[in-house]
């Protein structure tokens, strides 16, 4: 017998037609009365001492009404609490082109921006580092937490003799590859309202994805009580990892709330969002991985240099993902990473879906591709030769619970004819494969603590409405309908009877975020538990009603009806009336918490560690014109295992979605920040991202291997599809014209030298021969 | 969000009126047709105009018309509208497929083609924001007395970036200037310079009234453009060709390349076609010539190099579609 059918139906996002008629209020459509506009004075210089910040000629303007500067807000903050290395505006140096100096509020923001110019900043130059090679090379410019070096964070980890691997190996391959790092690019760019009210309470309404951890920043730089602050996510216009920290413009809202006693908003310009940044870090690779010659993998060797812009941001959690997430699906018996992430002066780097694996996924791909070619077998064979099972344990330590990465392979081999089609498209036309493995959540909080990770508290209305006051943040993944879908399948309630309400601190209870793809994993299961307390009791009413026991009611849509009996039933919303008047008003939390002890034992063997892994598998077909040098990706097949598809068509959009991103890096995008320490174009002109003309035709697929954790056995989806996207389409263009790019991304220009240089070089061989 | 600096918003009614009132503004006014540069523009700190003077409500500048033997198209036609109508495409098809070369739907639907062929040029170190602009110490054309395309330069080599006037120019256009002394016609020929600080030969208080296009039996032109996505980009090149056929022999062949340098430059070497049948066009020589005549400069995004090499494969593909037979 069927229940109520929710899971696994196709269903429209509760938003959609709010956002498609424009009634979403977005934080840049709030307005308070009295409310000021501020705007942040920003270095020109990628590298200077702040000898003097003048803003009195500023302050003189008519209708400015406050300006701070770095002594105003001179606490050190940062995402990491061992690595707090920002500020909200610069005390003593800035590190980029862009960093923020002081901060105006004035009656509108033309005001405010006019004003800016009129702030007298005294700048004493410093040697920068402005690309990897300076940073590497001139240690002296100390940019480091030590001084004398540019280091952020190293990392060195081997697990099994990889030196003794490569010996056994029949082939050994090694490539040198580099990522130029990319830009989140949200349509929304990132917007503060701050207000202190009279009773003194500091509300902030923030385009973030991590409410909890701003609420914790604030308190801490503003030397604010938490009681005394309420921090509000309201919809968001996408974030991606973009707005997954606290930011230095929130803390000035903030901050110029209190020293005004008005309402102050900051919105940042497109141009801003380039300087805010936090986007996927350059990192250059260079990759050995040996093989036996029946294709069993012998050891990976990796050396990573990232590149990690001003600041830490997340990058200790960066440069262990460059190397842990590497051990599965394709398993090597032995492993060993080197990664060292630098400080550079350009905008800091941070995590963007996928954080810091897919650009070490890009290169171990196309590694693995290189191998099968030199063995003479299909990339997709040499994979599944690899490929890692169930119930397994990697090498660094990641508990593998359920895996559909077979299946996967099998969907994308089977539905792109890769069998009857690859290397038969003839000249310019390829396709490429390539696979991926994801978190589903990080298993450990990144202050230490062991209270849990996500919460749900339902309310229970006689009317037979449930409210989800829910701490998790909804930035577009979903996460708002997959909670109504939980309680709608528990509960037999329509998802129109279901109000979520998310992500404001003084109603709902907390969630760490939305980052390393915890949503369904963490707050489903937080939810699911809360939702079955209430489901007991409306099932407890209805068999007293019905004069059966618990165990014979069954829960459809609408209805708790009698199993054997379907005909002698109760209606939810009078279950719950009679559920309320048994036991009080019906109310629930849930929570989750990780399974502590995952992971590996050694320093750092927490990050990768989580309750569970998806798998990925993409074909992609690629039209190379051979005149010009471009890629046109035609078609990309994507499956993805997400343990359970609670809702289908949101995990087809995070899959498309996330195929789009990856063409994208692949194809146009790329973050160049010039040797002046200028960025190349900080605009939509300059910095690419695709048109709808330009997005490949996607065959999203859905794999279920029902993981044993997972709520209802759902595992994540939101970045694992974005992975083995961009190796795809780069084993795809080998296909093509038989060339290999080893540089994101695939411009015309550099698929052109390539295909000269390949010619060149036969000539060179057929003139020497 | 970037603030627009204030401003005053002028809407005559008539030619004469916008005329009067440039004149009564001075040197503190800008025409706005669509305002899909000028509004950037401002936002960047590029334009400062005390006053907008706008053509929307000119009624005689709007629409296409075929006058005689000649296609006139008024001033303030929208893109969408001049890419769309079928007696351009007929005429005129390298007009028509530059028109809807433009941007994205929304700059068409915005967009004219006055404003196209007025477009402020383009530079990688110019349409940037005040502040990145400062950081970078300015530049010739705006704020600052330094190229930073050509280290040294004394002349702006900010780049024609209007799909356009390629096309304009191949199909022997003419526009009509209306200003304080009358009105005059001026080839499109003679109407980009090679200063880009301003390109045109228009004059400030000069109102661009309409593109004229001869009409001619045999004729024949297409559009090339070259850029990375298939929509909202600038040219990094743009090619237009045109052949004059009679009795299969070409009688008149034009090649046009811009997006190079401020001024869009007609390829001499094209003259070797005049004579042969379209068939028997030696393309290659002509792609070489193009390539010999056309040296794009670090004034845009991407590599110069590969736009160079891209003049030669834009112009054999112009070229292939009017001279190959059907």
């Amino acid at each position: 017998m069927n229940g109520p059918g929710r899971i696994g139906a196709r269903a429209r996002r509760g938003d959609t037609l709010r956002r498609a008629r424009g009634e979403t209020r977005y934080t840049a459509d709030l307005t308070l009365p009295r409310m000021l506009h501020a705007k942040l004075v920003r270095s020109p210089h990628p590298h200077a001492r702040v000898v003097r910040v003048d803003t009195s000629r500023a302050l003189a303007l008519p209708g400015v009404v406050a300006a701070i500067s770095g002594t105003d807000v001179p606490a050190r903050f940062g995402i990491l609490p061992f690595t707090p290395d920002e500020r909200a505006l610069a005390v003593g140096t800035v590190r980029f082109v862009g960093d923020a100096v002081a901060a105006i509020a004035a009656r509108d923001e033309r005001t405010a921006e006019e004003a800016c110019a009129l702030v007298e900043v005294t700048y004493e130059l410093l040697a920068a580092a402005t690309d990897l090679d300076t940073a590497i090379a001139h240690p002296e410019i100390g940019l480091g937490a030590k001084p004398g070096d540019n280091v952020s964070k190293k990392v060195d980890l081997a697990f099994g003799d990889v030196d003794e691997g490569l010996a056994l190996a029949d082939v050994v391959v090694s490539g040198d590859y580099y990522f130029e790092g990319s830009a989140h690019v949200p349509i929304e760019p990132h917007c503060t309202l701050a207000q202190v009210d009279g009773a003194g309470l500091l509300t902030v309404w923030s385009t973030t994805q991590v409410p909890h951890y701003l609420h914790r920043e604030l308190s801490r730089v503003l030397g604010v009580s938490p009681a005394r602050i309420r921090v509000v996510q309201p919809p968001l216009g996408g974030a991606f990892g973009g707005k997954s920290e606290p930011f230095g413009h929130e803390i000035c809202a903030a901050k110029l709330a209190f020293v005004t006693g008005r309402p102050v908003r900051i919105l940042l310009t497109r141009e801003e969002e380039f300087y805010v940044h936090r986007g996927r870090h350059p990192m250059r690779m260079r990759f050995r991985v040996g093989a036996t010659k029946d294709g069993a993998l012998t050891a990976v060797d990796a050396e990573t240099a990232i590149d990690g812009g001003a600041y830490s941001s997340f990058g200790v959690v960066t440069t262990y993902y460059s190397g842990q997430l590497l051990t599965i699906p394709s398993v090597s018996p032995r492993y060993r990473f080197s990664s060292t992430r630098y400080f550079t002066n350009k905008p800091p780097c941070g995590p963007k879906r996928g954080h810091g694996s897919v650009q070490p996924r890009f290169a171990f791909e196309v590694t693995l591709d290189k191998v099968a070619v030199k063995l003479g077998m299909d990339p997709i064979e040499l994979r599944r030769r690899n490929a890692v099972s169930a119930n397994t344990t990697s090498v660094n330590g990641m508990r593998v619970t359920s895996s559909g990465y077979l299946e996967c392979l099998a969907e994308v081999e089977s539905a792109s004819g890769w069998r009857e089609r690859r290397g038969k498209l003839g000249h310019g036309r390829g396709l490429g494969v390539a696979s991926s493995a994801y978190i589903s959540g990080t298993n450990y909080p990144i202050y230490p603590n062991d209270m849990p990770q996500s919460a749900v508290a339902l309310k229970v209305d006689r009317s037979g409405t449930v409210t989800v006051f829910n701490g998790a943040s909804e930035i577009g993944q979903g996460t708002d309908t997959m909670l109504a879908t939980i309680v709608a399948e528990e509960l037999g309630l329509d998802l129109g009877a279901i109000r979520v309400v998310s992500a404001d601190s003084d109603l709902c209870p907390v969630d760490l975020g939305a980052y390393s793809s915890r949503g369904t994993f963490m707050n489903g299961n937080a939810c699911l538990s809360a939702a079955r307390q209430i489901r007991a009791r409306l099932v407890e009413a209805a068999a007293i009603e019905l004069g059966v026991a618990p165990a014979d009611v069954f829960v459809s849509r609408g209805f708790l009806c009698v199993a054997a009996e379907t005909g002698r039933a109760v209606a939810i919303d009078a279950a719950i009336r009679l559920a309320e008047a048994r036991h009080g008003t019906l109310s629930a939390v849930g929570w989750y918490k990780s399974p502590q002890g995952l992971g590996g034992t050694y320093r750092g063997g927490a990050i990768g560690a989580s309750p569970a892994y998806s798998f990925t598998a993409h074909v992609a077909e690629v039209r190379v014109d051979l005149e010009t040098g471009a890629v046109h990706v035609v078609k990309v097949w994507c499956a993805h295992d997400c343990g359970r598809a609670l809702c289908p068509t949101l995990v087809q959009g995070q899959i498309e979605g996330s195929v789009y991103m990856g063409v994208a890096e692949a194809i146009f995008e790329e973050h160049v920040i010039e040797a002046s320490g200028r960025h190349r174009g900080p605009n939509l002109l300059d910095y690419r991202i695709p048109t709808s003309l330009d997005v490949p035709e996607i065959d999203a697929r859905i794999v279920e291997s029902n993981d044993p954790e997972g709520p209802y056995g759902a595992k994540e989806a939101g970045e694992g599809p974005l992975h083995s996207s961009i190796p795809a389409v780069a084993n795809a263009i080998y296909d093509a014209i038989g060339v290999r790019l080893d540089r994101l991304p695939f411009t015309p220009a550099r698929v052109l030298r390539a295909l000269r240089e390949a010619r060149d070089g036969r000539e060179r061989l057929e003139k020497g021969a | 969000m970037l603030p627009l600096p204030p401003f005053a918003l002028h809407r005559p009614r008539t030619v004469q009126e916008a005329i009067a009132l440039l004149d009564r503004l001075g040197a503190g006014a800008m025409l706005i047709a669509g305002g899909t540069d000028v509004l950037p523009s401002m936002k960047l700190g590029l334009a400062a105009p005390r006053d907008l003077v706008a053509l929307d409500g000119i009624a005689r500048l709007r629409g296409v018309r075929l006058d005689a033997d000649v296609l006139r198209i008024g001033a303030t036609t929208s893109l969408d509208v001049l890419g769309s109508d079928r007696t351009v495409a007929e005429i005129a098809p390298a007009l028509a497929e530059a028109a809807r070369a433009v941007g994205g739907p929304h700059h068409r639907r915005m967009g004219t083609l006055g404003g196209n062929l007025c477009l402020d040029t383009r530079c990688r170190f110019y349409d940037q924001s005040a502040f990145w602009r400062g950081a970078l110490g300015f530049c010739l054309k705006k704020d600052g007395n330094q190229c930073h395309v050509v280290p040294g330069g004394q002349r702006c080599v900010a780049a024609a970036s209007n799909d356009t006037a390629a096309a304009a120019i191949a199909l022997e256009g003419r526009v009509v200037l209306a200003g304080p002394e009358g009105e005059r016609t001026v080839s499109l020929r003679d109407f980009y310079t090679a200063n880009g600080l301003a390109n045109t030969v228009r004059a400030p208080g000069e109102i661009l009234l309409e593109l004229a296009v001869p009409l001619r039996r045999g004729r024949r032109s297409a559009y090339e453009k070259l850029r990375r996505r298939a929509a909202i980009d600038f040219p990094l090149l743009s090619v237009a060709v045109r052949a004059d056929v009679d009795d299969d022999v070409v009688v008149a062949l034009d090649v046009v390349v811009s997006a190079l340098a401020a001024r869009p430059r007609t390829v001499v070497g094209a003259a070797a076609a005049v004579g042969r049948a379209p068939a028997s066009v030696d393309v290659a020589a002509i792609a070489a010539a193009a390539w010999k005549e056309c040296r794009p400069l670090a004034n845009l995004d991407e590599e110069v190099e590969w736009r160079r090499e891209m003049v030669p494969v834009l112009v054999r593909r112009a070229l292939a579609r009017i001279l190959s037979p059907g």
